[in-house]
């Protein structure tokens, strides 16, 4: 049931996802979908922070806390300096929508099995957000400090997926 | 006034003469979440420095506890080397990051 429902996340988020991102966005765009995608890894982390009662949990949802509200100040003082305005788009829109979906869904549960559903949709998430970086933001990207801030953020959100498909294996 | 100019800078010279430049600390660095290779040559009571040149905080954690440190992005961070052997360490913070210290006794 839990792995049926990992994936049915997954393959919701690559559906909302792949029709926003047939024609390859501008840097403007790009620079809404990275900073609402570091948001909304930082509300679902601050829900387990309000839910969870796993040290090891608590301590990845603290580190996601951490790291993408770090790379989201890099990614305000670089658009700042380049006088862009992230401009909100299709993309950013269902990545939002699906993640309240998913805030609501996980409001329900408690224990373990909240612990499960947290840590099996970073996984998900992760990976969904990663092959978009890989696949279509980053060659998209035509300022090369924000490619930079882009594929930096690539080898941090790699380390994160491993590091929940490691926690996913010990709760299961 | 140029007497003292040449005697401050006789002065100077023999305080540089008389301390030689301290050996720098080894160095490791936090890059592209990463550890870099661990030096050489290490040894107990030795101060290594940590450098993180990644965007995020790290930590350099030892699995025997006997050192930890948080790094701040573009900082560096310093521990020194409490026994010999093989320390295992790693970020506390992205767990994946690992290496080892090969560390001889003093």
């Amino acid at each position: 049931m839990m792995k049926q429902l990992a994936a049915l996340a997954a393959t919701a988020l690559v559906a909302v996802s792949a029709p926003a991102l047939a024609q390859a966005p501008n840097d403007a765009q790009i620079a809404h979908i990275a900073y609402t995608a570091g948001q909304i890894d930082v509300a679902a982390a601050r829900q387990a922070l309000q839910i969870s009662h796993n040290r090891a949990v608590r301590d990845f949802a603290q580190t996601m806390v951490r790291d993408h509200e770090a790379v989201n100040r890099q990614a305000v003082a670089l658009v700042t300096r380049l006088h862009v305005t992230p401009a909100p788009n299709p993309t950013s829109a269902a990545l939002s929508s699906q993640a309240a979906a998913t805030l609501h869904r996980l409001s329900t549960l408690r224990g373990a099995a909240f612990d499960r559903a947290y840590v099996q949709n970073e996984v998900a998430y992760h990976r969904t957000v990663n092959g978009a970086l890989r696949d279509t933001l980053i060659p998209a990207a035509q300022n090369a400090e924000l490619k930079t801030l882009l594929q930096s953020g690539l080898a941090l959100f790699t380390e994160h997926q491993t590091h929940a498909e490691h926690l996913a294996a010990q709760l299961h | 006034m140029r007497a003292l100019l040449a005697l401050a800078a006789l002065a100077g010279a023999a305080a540089s003469a008389a301390a030689p430049p301290s050996r720098p600390a080894p160095t490791i660095a936090m890059a592209g979440m990463h550890f870099g290779p661990a030096p050489a040559g290490l040894r107990a009571g030795d101060t290594i420095l940590f450098v993180n040149r990644d965007i995020v905080a790290h930590t350099a954690t030892a699995r025997d506890h006997s050192f930890d440190v948080v790094v701040q992005p573009h900082q560096s961070g310093r521990v020194t080397l409490r026994h010999g052997g093989a320390i295992a360490f790693y970020c506390r913070f992205h767990p994946t990051m690992q290496g080892v210290l090969q560390v001889a006794a003093r």
